[in-house]
Parts: structure tokens; sequence; C-alpha cells
């Protein structure tokens, strides 16, 4: 049965942007704008701003709060201050990635959870089980109630600077504030999915347009544009960040996509820990490394990697990468070929072509410092 | 509505076709180009190879998209567009023009007269496009 795509916010807005709109997740998105390539460039050289407003939000608060996403999540929450935000994941009991997520401390026991739209239900499904061992923990979804943008690009800060009541400058990697932004008020959070500076703002789902107005009207002298999925597919790619459905999934485990650093098992039990630790003791039998294809030709998701003929690993994702003007993909191989420099094959429509694994991310990071 | 030479014939997967004496130069449309977004990677057949009318010869890929190109009529490739594989852009920037792919020198005259004519693929476009 088909469901009808959702929209966001933003929908018409994006309509009359021009925007060739495509479903994504049960939503109705926008693939491009101006072109993939041109916008992929505006946000490493300028600034970019991408609705995301389908991305789900849960908040979870109570006493037992901190437990549950202890014992759900990989990473330690326990570590994370109020006004600081990590990245981790759900797994399954077997050690599978449900989804992978942030994870914001809003108060001592209040956190906010962003995952991927295709998962909402899952993922809903998934944590409420947990509502700690008193049922202390109160679960709420809030992703009709959230809008999302992200800004992006390394004049990001001076464009969103100028709309904010606050001094965004001071805000660190991976911190968040409160404050408004076009006198809307926002979550302002020094996040992001390219590799460049920039911010998530999470604003009130009927005010969303008035914000992403007020980015590309106050944005023009600074080179602004909207940004479609299809420029954020290139851009995390260039990064090596992984696309949950593509790069990641339940048959995947963390130590296999290299997100052993999100996994946390000194700080007490959680889901899909003996699993994960079975695999750490063992060590992986894949790993997921970057691509540079040698000969012309585009590695896709689903690709086979053949070592002289045999197949050791498939492509995750691939395409060109504008930044660094190549061919590039993310792969699982076989441990023993995961080292930068091995030389493999890729099958592209039934022909052998030559790629290397190579040092990641494909292109430098710009995050903020500190 | 997407660029339509009246000079040019066409398929139904948005390839054109141009009779330049007893040869046919082969592109893919203006509203092709636009719906395959930036274009990265042309695949194109050797010089000599044989080329079948409505099968594939060759592959065009956009970031996104993976997509075959579809031989307009059947004979030997005479010519290959070797410009392309270092600038795959000109299909988007010129597609009847730098952004040519290949010529065909058919081996059967009736193939041309299957093809649209540029009313006929206007129509198509008008009516989906697919």
């Amino acid at each position: 049965m088909d469901t009808p795509l959702k929209r966001t916010p933003l929908y018409q807005a994006h309509v009359r942007a021009g925007a060739r709109m495509v479903p994504f997740g049960g939503w109705e998105m926008p693939v491009q704008y101006a072109g993939i390539v041109e916008e992929h460039r505006t946000v490493r050289r300028a600034v970019g701003c991408f609705d995301v407003s389908h991305m789900g939000e849960f908040e979870v608060d109570g006493p037992e709060a901190l437990a549950a996403l202890q014992r759900l999540t990989t990473n330690d929450v326990a570590a994370l201050e109020v006004g600081q935000v990590h990245y981790s994941l759900l797994c399954t009991s077997e050690g599978g990635i449900v989804d992978d997520l942030t994870v914001y401390r809003l108060a001592a026991d209040r956190f906010m959870v962003t995952v991927n739209a295709s998962n909402i239900d899952k993922d809903w499904a998934h944590v409420t089980r947990w509502t700690g061992p008193g049922g202390g923990a109160r679960w709420r979804n809030v992703s009709l109630e959230t809008g999302l943008v992200a800004v992006q690009g390394p004049r990001a800060e001076a464009l969103v600077g100028r709309l904010a009541d606050r001094d965004v400058a001071a805000l660190g990697y991976y911190r968040f504030a409160r404050g408004t932004v076009a006198g809307v008020p926002a979550l302002l959070s020094r996040t992001g999915y390219t590799g460049e500076d920039g911010f998530e703002l999470y604003v009130p789902w009927g005010e969303t347009e008035r914000v992403w107005t007020a980015l590309l009207d106050a944005g023009r002298g600074e080179g602004v544009a909207p940004i479609g999925l299809g420029a954020r597919d290139t851009l995390r790619l260039e990064m090596k960040y992984a696309l949950y459905g593509n790069d990641i999934d339940e048959t995947t485990s963390p130590l296999e996509a290299g997100l052993g650093w999100v996994v946390k098992p000194a700080k007490g039990d959680f889901v899909g820990r003996d699993a994960i630790e079975k695999v750490r003791a063992a060590g992986p039998r894949r790993k997921l490394v970057g691509l540079e294809m040698v000969d012309r030709a585009v590695a896709r998701h689903g690709y086979p990697v053949l070592e002289d003929g045999r197949t050791v690993g498939v492509v995750t994702s691939g395409s060109y990468g504008p930044s660094v003007d190549r061919y590039i993909a993310m792969a699982y191989v076989e441990t023993a070929l995961a080292a930068v420099g091995t030389a493999v094959d890729v099958a592209v429509r039934g022909q052998a072509k030559a790629a290397r694994v190579v040092r990641t991310p494909f292109h430098p990071p710009s995050v903020k410092k500190g | 509505m997407a660029n339509v030479p009246k000079e040019l014939r066409y398929t139904r997967e948005h390839e054109w076709a141009k009779l330049e004496g007893t040869s046919v130069r082969v592109g893919i449309t203006a509203y092709a180009q636009e719906q395959l977004g930036d274009v990265v990677f042309v695949e194109l057949p050797k010089v000599g190879a044989q080329v079948a009318a409505h099968q594939p010869f060759g592959v065009v890929e956009s970031v996104k998209a993976v997509s075959d190109l579809f031989a307009p009529v059947s004979g030997r490739v005479a010519e290959v567009n070797g410009d392309l594989p270092n600038a795959p852009e000109a299909v988007n920037q010129d597609p009847y023009g730098r952004g040519w792919m290949i010529v065909v020198a058919p081996s059967a005259a009736g193939d041309w007269e299957q093809l649209l004519t540029a009313e006929q693929y206007e129509q198509f476009l008008a009516e989906g496009g697919h």
C-alpha cells in the first residue's frame, strides 16, 4: 500500500524556488535547486541552507531519563554536560545498528535525540520499551512539532550571528544553546553533516519558513543558497559520514563501520554491548573503508568489491566528489584488505575497474575547533 | 519547455540523431540532461563497435543516477567524442553541440524513418516523456 508522502513546513517554499522534489524516507524532499555540484561548492565556499525538518526528534525526561538513554545508546550519556550534544547509536541486542542519532542534554534529567526520518517509527518503538527501572523516563515524539534547518559553510557563523540574539561565535563544536533566530525561538546547535562549520537550528514547525526566508534574505551578501539532498549526500560522502540504510543498518556492527569511538562499554550495560564486545574480541571481519577509483568509473551502492576476481566486499555509497574532483566510494572490505593503499577492483556493470583504499575523510573537514 | 531542434530526430529514450551525409550523429536531448542533472561520467563504445537500434550503446551517469544510452539506429561506430570522459559537463552545457556522443555509420536504411520527428518528440514530452 502506498502511504502518501509527508511534507515539511518548507514544501511550498521549495516548489516556489523551483526545486526538484523526490520521495525520501517517506517524505517529499528537495533533491536539488540549482544543481548538485553547484550547491555542493556553495556549501564548501560560502554557506548553504538545508531543510532537514523531516528528521525525527524525541524528548525524554524524568529521574530515569539518563538511565534509559544509557541503556539504549552506545555512547556515555553521563559524560554529556548540559548544553552539549554527542553522536551515538541505537543497537539491537545482536549488535547491529538500529539507527545513528545525536543526543542533546537539555537539562540534568531532560534530553532530546535526533533520529533519521526513515527510522522514526522503528526508533520510537525501540526507545519507548525503555522507561527506566521504575518507569521514571517519559518519552515524547516531537518530530512533527520541530522544524530543522541546517546552515553550513565557512560563512555560516556570520550569517546566523547576524540573525541570532546571542553570540554564536562562542558556541563550540557539538555545543548548543537556546536563543532566537530572526525572532523565532530556536535551539542553536553547532553541528552538521557536511564537514563545514555551521549550525542546525531547531525551531517550531509553524515558524520554520520564517527562519528559512530570513536566512536566505539576510545571506545574499554571503552568497547563500538553498541546498538539496543531492549535495547533502556528496558533502557527507567526502567526509565518510555514514548514511543509515546505505552504509550502516541492522546487519552492520559499529566496529565494522568505524564507529567504535561512540561505543563505550566501560559505562555499563547497554543493548548490544555483549554482541559488540564479542566482535571486538574476535576482531571485525570487515571494515568500512574509503575507496578512490583509479580507473574511470563510478562505484555505486551494492557494486561488488573484488580482489583477483574474488568478491571481498561491497560498495555502500559512491559518487563523484566535487571538492576532491575524483570518483570516490565507501565500501566494506575484508579486514586484511582495509589498509590504506590496498589495490582492489570494483565490479561496474560486470567489468573490474581498479580502485584503491585511501585515507579518509576524502576532503579535509573545516568544522569549528574546540 | 526544453529545446527541441527541428532538424533532428529523436528516440523515446531521449537521444537525438542528426543526419550528416550518410552518417548519424547521436547525443542526448536538453530534456534528458535536465532530468539527469550534473553529468559526471560518460561511457562510450570504441570506434568500430557495432550498435543496434533501441539497444544500449553506453552509459551516462549523473551525481545521483546511472542511465543507459540507446542507439537510435543500427550500425558501426565511426566516431566517438573523446573529449567527454574528461569533460562530461559538456553534456549539460551543450547537449546538441559539444555534448555529442557518437557518430554511427548506419547498416539499415529503415531505422531513420522509425525515429520521432521534432514535433512527435515535443508531443511525447508534453505527455510526460515516458
